[in-house]
């Protein structure tokens, strides 16, 4: 038995968790209904042949969205078990969670919310909007984009396995040793936490290579660098950040995989090893990480701003500067997360230094921002009202950072409370809401028809005020001294900030609840919110050029750019569409070698974590077969004929003269 | 960043990497000459017997001989860089200069960094201090 299922038993599947078994009863029961309804109305080749194979940038992007959309809420959900727990584990109440349980709860909610809903938010719009913005038809290498979209499927997928098989790391979302080395972490939830992120890593840096390459090389002429969009620059510079800095992730997990494994004492207190030093190498990947989610959210910021402040950005050059003194800047701080760790002084106050100084181009974004709306014509529409609740919640959280960038005051707050306040203050008060205000901005280039207001609303409020209640709790408890991860607590004087840290909670999940009903909503109502110009906002890229949804080709003919404000300069001059001349279009064949792939890579991964080596010696010869075998598949492109194109055209054509 | 107006483009129908005839890149792919292998590889030879030299002969002591073993490895990676990989500021409109600049920056950074950190680490906590000599 061993050898066919490793360390794999029946003992594996936690069925003696009442809240783990009735969570797995509701997903068999929502799958099987779902698998029901694909199957009834005949989907399941549609999917397939349209989605899951598809190679279109715009296509995988929709999908990137959509896969973080469903690991938000289950990421939501573990946030919500937390806050329950912490409000009721007073005076010797244990809550409902126990300890094994609640650690894993905590360790997920980090790891699914920054490696599967914030990356696969800021890839999505990024694989969605740059090509549009450039000009361009699709990225550089679309099948490869079809595999990074599927191997960081693939990660998610053995996190979410791990709920129901096993068990997930009870380490925290970086799985510091020795906690998570093989002594005190002996079972397979680290080896889930290693797998999950070295398939989905795979996908994240192959797709920032594609998206570098993309922006380097396909820009449209006439658009040099300093004419390129600022959402264009932050994905740049977001993608060279992805490209530097995980191959470092991959390569510490790389030697936690081998003092697990085999052995090896990288990270251990005997033979030379130092647990610190994979402290000190998951930082340097760790804080370009955040820069790489934060980025293109000032890029989104910067395309809403001055769209609906019917202006040019205020302080293009300076914009773009800023971008790249941050990219840098990344790279010199990563020991801000670990001052206590007993580096001396001089130490301390270098990287002390450091992080204080990136505060200074990001403020000069924020003066950007604000001088852009100054004495424009603000239009408040959702995108609009996200970015401002951005700007008045970020500048309090890149306050608290500076504070926490004082080697002295970091002593008294690190792994407390405040922390937590802290870097929730900035990744959902400025990543979050940045990804929103995309959201709304470029959904209707996505689909054709606006998302209802009044639900957007309802979310918007119900997420901004849910924010400050649930997490202004956590930064006077963190100020008092409460630590992180605590599970139950002694001092009942504490019960009430966490009560009211849980009802912040439920706001926010009104506000997930009211956004789900709003894409309902907005589906249900598309004609009333139909767009048929493509360029609802009265925008100034390049995207809002073409029809919404875009063509497959997104541009029947390469737009040739004068203005870094690329459409509002056409539009001023009087642009007029090309009605003829079209030609057929060269395009790349749809594939399923990266779904294939994937699916290799979990079965490889799955195989490793329970120690069944014949299948992942099986899956791995499968991957090597599968690759070698795709690059003989010639059947790679294809023409759209010239009279689609027309046809297509033309009927863009009725539709703007409203004949339809 | 460099405001270098590159402005190499997809042309119509470039749908994907491996296009026929989209391989030519436009701009100064150095291909090296005869000459210029020969001069790296002569190079190349020379930088690796000096080390050589200097471990068989014991001319310096420990510490200098691996320092001066340090230095010419870092400069034969510049000789290759140049004469094997044609590297010089034109290659893709001086991308790959930029991206081997960037790479190097983020190398160092790191490599100094960690050596840093670890070592007043080192410093700092170890050995641990033998709790009966404490005052």
């Amino acid at each position: 038995m061993h050898a066919i299922f490793g360390r794999l038993s029946l003992e594996a599947f936690p069925y003696h968790e009442p809240i783990v078994v009735a969570t797995f009863v509701a997903v068999v029961l929502g799958g099987a209904a779902l698998v029901a309804a694909l199957t009834y109305f005949k989907l399941w080749g549609y999917l397939w042949k349209e989605w899951f194979t598809t190679v279109d940038h715009k296509r995988i992007g929709i999908m990137y969205m959509v896969l973080g959309l469903v690991m938000l809420l289950r990421g939501f959900a573990d946030a919500v078990m937390m806050r329950l727990q912490q409000a009721i584990a007073f005076g010797g109440s244990e809550g409902y969670l126990n300890a094994h349980h609640y650690d894993q709860v905590f360790t997920a909610h980090g790891v699914i919310m920054i490696f599967f809903v914030a990356m696969p938010f800021v890839t999505g719009l990024m694989n969605y909007v740059v090509p549009l913005q450039i000009g361009a038809r699709d990225v550089s290498f679309p099948f490869l984009n079809n595999f990074s979209f599927w191997m960081t499927v693939g990660g998610a997928a053995l996190v979410m396995v791990s709920l129901f098989v096993g068990e997930f790391a009870q380490t925290g979302w970086l799985a510091y040793p020795p906690l998570s080395g093989l002594e005190a972490s002996p079972a397979t939830g680290v080896d889930y936490y290693i797998w999950a992120l070295q398939v989905a890593g795979v996908g994240t840096t192959l797709s920032g290579i594609n998206l570098v390459c993309t922006i380097i090389k396909m820009r449209a002429p006439g658009m040099t660098m300093m004419k390129m969009p600022v959402f264009t620059w932050t994905s740049l510079c977001t993608n060279v950040l992805i490209v530097a800095s995980f191959p470092i992730l991959t390569a510490a997990l790389v030697l936690l995989s081998l003092d697990r494994y085999v052995g090896t004492n990288f990270f251990t207190n005997t033979l030379g090893g130092n647990p610190m030093m994979y402290v000190n190498l998951i930082w340097i990947w760790g804080h370009p990480e955040v820069y790489i989610l934060i980025l293109p959210c000032f890029g989104i910021f910067s395309e809403v701003t001055s769209t609906f402040s019917g202006k040019k950005l205020f302080g293009y050059t300076s914009m773009v500067y800023a971008t790249v003194v941050i990219t840098i800047l990344s790279y010199l701080v990563w020991l801000h997360h670990f001052f206590t760790m007993g580096s001396g002084a001089s130490v301390n106050s270098f990287f002390g230094i450091t992080t204080m100084i990136i505060s200074i181009p990001t403020g000069a974004k924020i003066f950007n921002w604000l001088f852009t709306m100054y004495r424009g014509r603000i239009r408040f529409e959702l995108p609009m009202m996200w970015t401002v609740a951005f700007m008045l919640t970020f500048v309090i959280g890149g306050m608290t950072g500076v504070l926490l960038a004082v080697p002295p005051a970091d002593f008294v707050l690190h792994n407390s409370l405040f922390l937590i306040a802290h870097f929730h203050n900035v990744i959902i008060g400025g990543v979050l809401f940045g990804l929103f205000a995309g959201i709304y901005y470029w959904f209707p280039k996505a689909f054709g028809f606006r998302l209802d207001p009044f639900w957007g609303k309802v979310s918007f409020w119900c997420w901004v005020i849910g924010f400050w209640v649930a997490f202004t709790p956590l930064y006077v408890l963190g100020l008092m001294g409460v630590t992180r991860r605590l599970r139950v607590f002694d001092d009942p004087s504490l019960q009430i900030w966490f009560l009211i840290a849980a009802c912040g909670a439920a706001l926010i999940a009104v506000g997930i609840g009211a956004f789900l009903l709003q894409i309902a909503v907005s589906v249900w109502k598309r004609h009333e919110l139909r767009d048929v110009t493509g360029d609802p906002w009265d925008g100034r890229t390049l995207e809002w050029a073409t029809s919404s949804p875009p063509p497959d080709y997104n541009f029947a003919f390469t737009p040739v750019i004068h203005d870094n404000d690329a459409w509002w300069d056409m539009k001023k001059r009087g642009y007029k569409r090309p009605m003829g001349g079209f030609k057929a279009i060269h395009m790349p064949s749809n594939t399923g070698t990266g779904v294939i792939l994937a699916g290799l890579s979990v079965a490889f991964g799955f195989a490793m974590i329970w120690y069944i080596w014949w299948l992942a010696a099986l899956s791995f010869i499968g991957i090597l077969v599968v690759a070698i075998g795709h690059t003989f598949n010639y059947h790679r492109d294809f023409h759209i004929p010239a009279d689609e194109v027309v046809q297509t055209e033309n009927d863009r054509t009725r539709l703007l003269s409203g004949r339809v | 960043m460099s405001t270098h107006a590159h402005t190499s483009h997809a042309p119509a129908g470039h749908g994907h990497g491996h296009d026929h005839g989209g391989h030519h890149h436009d701009d100064g792919h150095a291909h090296g000459t005869f000459r210029s292998y020969m001069i790296g590889f002569v190079l190349s030879v020379i930088l690796t017997a000096i080390p050589f030299w200097l471990v068989m002969t014991g001319k310096l002591d420990n510490t200098q001989t691996a320092l001066a073993i340090m230095a010419l490895a870092v400069v034969q990676i510049v000789v290759h860089m140049i004469y094997f990989l044609h590297m010089n500021g034109r290659v893709e409109g001086g991308w790959s200069m930029l991206a081997m600049i960037f790479t190097i920056i983020v190398v160092v950074i790191c490599l100094a960094g960690s050596l840093w950190v670890m070592y007043h680490l080192n410093t700092n906590m170890m050995p641990m201090p033998d709790p009966s000599q404490l005052p």
